[in-house]
């Protein structure tokens, strides 16, 4: 088509708008839903009016959000996934919750290197071409911060799903194996430790075991079929599947091979679990089995009685859901829900069940149990092990009670 | 299908041979990608250290007087004057023998295990606004000085390489590194599972008023 032609439909199609006598546009104020809306009856923006893209505008909502007086500062902070507004088990890339320890870095590609040395035959400088000629895979994880779910340790404390489970995002992660770096750099026999580090401002770095670094670990440099983002570790971060956030470590610019672990501040002073003794537990890397119910939940009411269906989100650390049961009373009656096809090794794992809601009060829960036969605990189960002093790993079984209005709580049962 | 049996075979001969090749790989050096990376380099990037025996502390000593100073200057606006803390930002100092409290605090004196920790951490993140920028001589007197605050270690104490793997902290022997979990056995039961009366709300976060509203449009949320 022509320039002159385009532009001559162009001005016809305006022009039938005017002259078409009475325009069939929307009025709010009739009863029955207009025939055609203004956005039926003119044209749409062109391609690549946005070139990378947005959400729609009356998505506005759907953003990550933080809580101004967890942290000290926004530097150090942690933000959290709407999953209230989520569907599936992959979360946009823009929504994947994020944890800083010194600010995000905008690091220039060119100039981060990766270094492997320590314990090995051969130390290697690695810049972002290079590791990016290695051979690629792609695989699906779930990432989970260890202190979500943390504020609800003592007591049921944010009505809000976003603020109670928002610290679990899931992506599709692309890069190199760490098995296969490790094998160019040539291991000595004496390594049993890898330390991990970052080149934000916190240098951030922990200790993994090596056996777990050729198991499953990752290299990676995109997420979601694109580039990793600033907040999620760009150009390079760590990923440790099935275990907690903080060792999936971002801006990842320095591994080393040791024989012993190295007792980092993250894995000393925090990332440790105090128990009622005052002893306190190191190396807790593992994510246990949890799932939480997503619809309904405190943002997501009821919408008067009727037919609903009860949609929710299980993980564990430990490789696959194996099952996922819901209860609407409290944990006194379950029924088993259906789990949705991906069902992934140390990933988010879809589960949805019918449930056709009588207008009465409702304690709606779910529990997991993955393939190790590993059971999703109480809150009540949980305290008797560890009290309730610690910050992480708090896995416990959620309950969110439906009032007769359809508006939905947080709430913990004795 | 009509490829032949013919035809397939070579083709597979060549997989097989780029499979041998990749095989290969578990030989260092065999993709050959990248640059080894030399003494110097590794030197200037090596900067950990290991809690439980200072291995990587790097030359230079700190006395408490010189840590005070650099403190005042570096440390007091976010950990107080005398490691007490503002705001959020973490003490450094207290809570000795609250770890068992309903209400415990975790502080260099109380909880952590190793003293070239602190060195490291502080050496790798702090100050938040200008980590990696202190003198080797500066971190040892911080850490010389916050040993002090907590009464780990005297005023006299002089902080390097040598001194600071032997200063016993007070939580060295209370961690368990080892993961004893799964540390709950709960039972699948599906119905009748407990008694409906005894199903109780033992705390709710409504009315608590601490959801934030402030960083974003919850125009969703439930406003109760």
């Amino acid at each position: 088509m022509g320039r002159r032609r385009f532009l001559g439909l162009g001005a016809a199609l305006t022009g039938s708008l005017v002259i078409g006598g009475k325009p069939a546009v929307a009025d709010t104020a009739q009863e029955s839903p207009p025939a055609d809306a203004p956005w039926s009856q003119s044209i749409g923006a062109g391609v690549a009016d946005r070139p990378y893209g947005r959400p729609a505008d009356t998505e506005a909502s759907v953003i990550r959000r933080n809580v101004p007086w967890l942290t000290a500062s926004a530097e150090s902070s942690v933000s959290f996934s709407p999953l209230q507004d989520l569907h599936g088990i992959i979360t946009p890339n823009g929504l994947f919750f994020e944890r800083h320890h010194a600010g995000r870095p905008d690091i220039d590609p060119a100039q981060h290197k990766l270094m492997i040395h320590g314990l090995v035959e051969r130390p290697l400088l690695l810049s972002m071409k290079d590791i990016m000629r290695f051979p690629s895979v792609s695989r699906i994880h779930f990432i989970e911060c260890p202190a979500n779910g943390g504020m609800n340790w003592r007591a049921a404390q944010m009505n809000s799903l976003q603020f109670s489970h928002g610290m679990v995002s899931c992506a599709e992660w692309t890069g190199v194996k760490l098995s296969t770096l490790l094998e160019e750099v040539g291991i000595k026999k004496q390594a049993k430790w890898a330390m991990v580090e970052g080149a934000d401002g916190a240098h951030m770095n922990r200790s993994l075991p090596l056996d777990k670094c050729l198991d499953d670990c990752l290299v990676i440099y995109a997420q979601n079929g694109e580039a990793l983002r600033p907040e999620q570790g760009y150009p390079l971060r760590l990923v440790v599947p099935g275990w907690e956030g903080n060792v999936n470590i971002k801006w990842l610019r320095r591994i080393k091979l040791g024989e012993k672990p190295w007792h980092t501040r993250e894995e000393t002073s925090k990332y440790t679990d105090l128990m009622p003794d005052g002893t306190s537990r190191g190396f807790t890397w593992l994510i246990d089995a949890k799932s939480v119910v997503t619809f309904p939940c405190p943002e997501k009411p009821l919408d008067g009685p009727g037919l609903y269906e009860i949609r929710g989100l299980a993980w564990t650390g430990n490789g696959k859901v194996k099952r996922v049961d819901v209860s609407m009373d409290g944990g006194v009656n379950w029924q088993t829900a259906r789990l949705h096809e991906p069902v992934l090794s140390k990933a988010l794992t879809k589960f949805t069940l019918p449930w056709r809601w009588d207008g009465r009060p409702a304690l709606v829960a779910s529990r997991v149990i993955d393939e190790t036969g590993y059971v999703q605990p109480t809150i009540a189960q949980l305290r008797a092990q560890r009290g309730s002093n610690s910050v992480y790993h708090n896995n416990s079984i959620q309950t969110w009670q439906v009032k007769p209005d359809g508006s939905v709580f947080n709430v913990q049962l004795a | 299908m009509y490829s032949s049996r013919k035809i397939c075979l070579p083709i597979m001969a060549i997989l097989l041979a780029c499979a041998a090749s990749l095989a290969g790989a578990a030989e260092p050096g065999s993709f050959g990608y990248g640059s080894v990376a030399t003494p110097a380099q590794i030197a200037g990037w090596d900067i950990d250290v290991r809690g439980e025996d200072g291995t990587g502390l790097p030359p230079g000593k700190g006395t408490v007087d010189r840590g005070a100073e650099v403190y005042a200057e570096q440390c007091a606006a976010c950990h107080g004057t005398f490691g007490e803390g503002e705001g959020r930002f973490p003490k450094l100092v207290g809570g000795v023998g609250s770890l068992r409290d309903e209400r415990p605090e975790p502080t260099v004196g109380s909880y952590w295990p190793f003293a070239p920790t602190l060195w490291d951490y502080i050496n790798r993140a702090m100050p938040m606004q200008a980590p990696h920028t202190l003198s080797a001589d500066d971190v040892y007197a911080l850490t010389a000085y916050i040993l002090n605050l907590n009464d780990l270690v005297s005023h006299e104490f002089v902080a390097d390489r040598n001194s600071l793997p032997k200063v016993k902290m007070r939580n060295r022997d209370n961690f368990v590194w080892a993961d004893p979990r799964p540390d709950t056995m709960a039972k699948p039961c599906m119905s009748d599972c407990v008694n409906a009366a005894d199903v109780r709300i033992s705390s709710t976060a409504e009315g608590r008023n601490l959801t934030p509203r402030t960083t974003g449009p919850l125009d969703t949320m439930q406003p109760k």
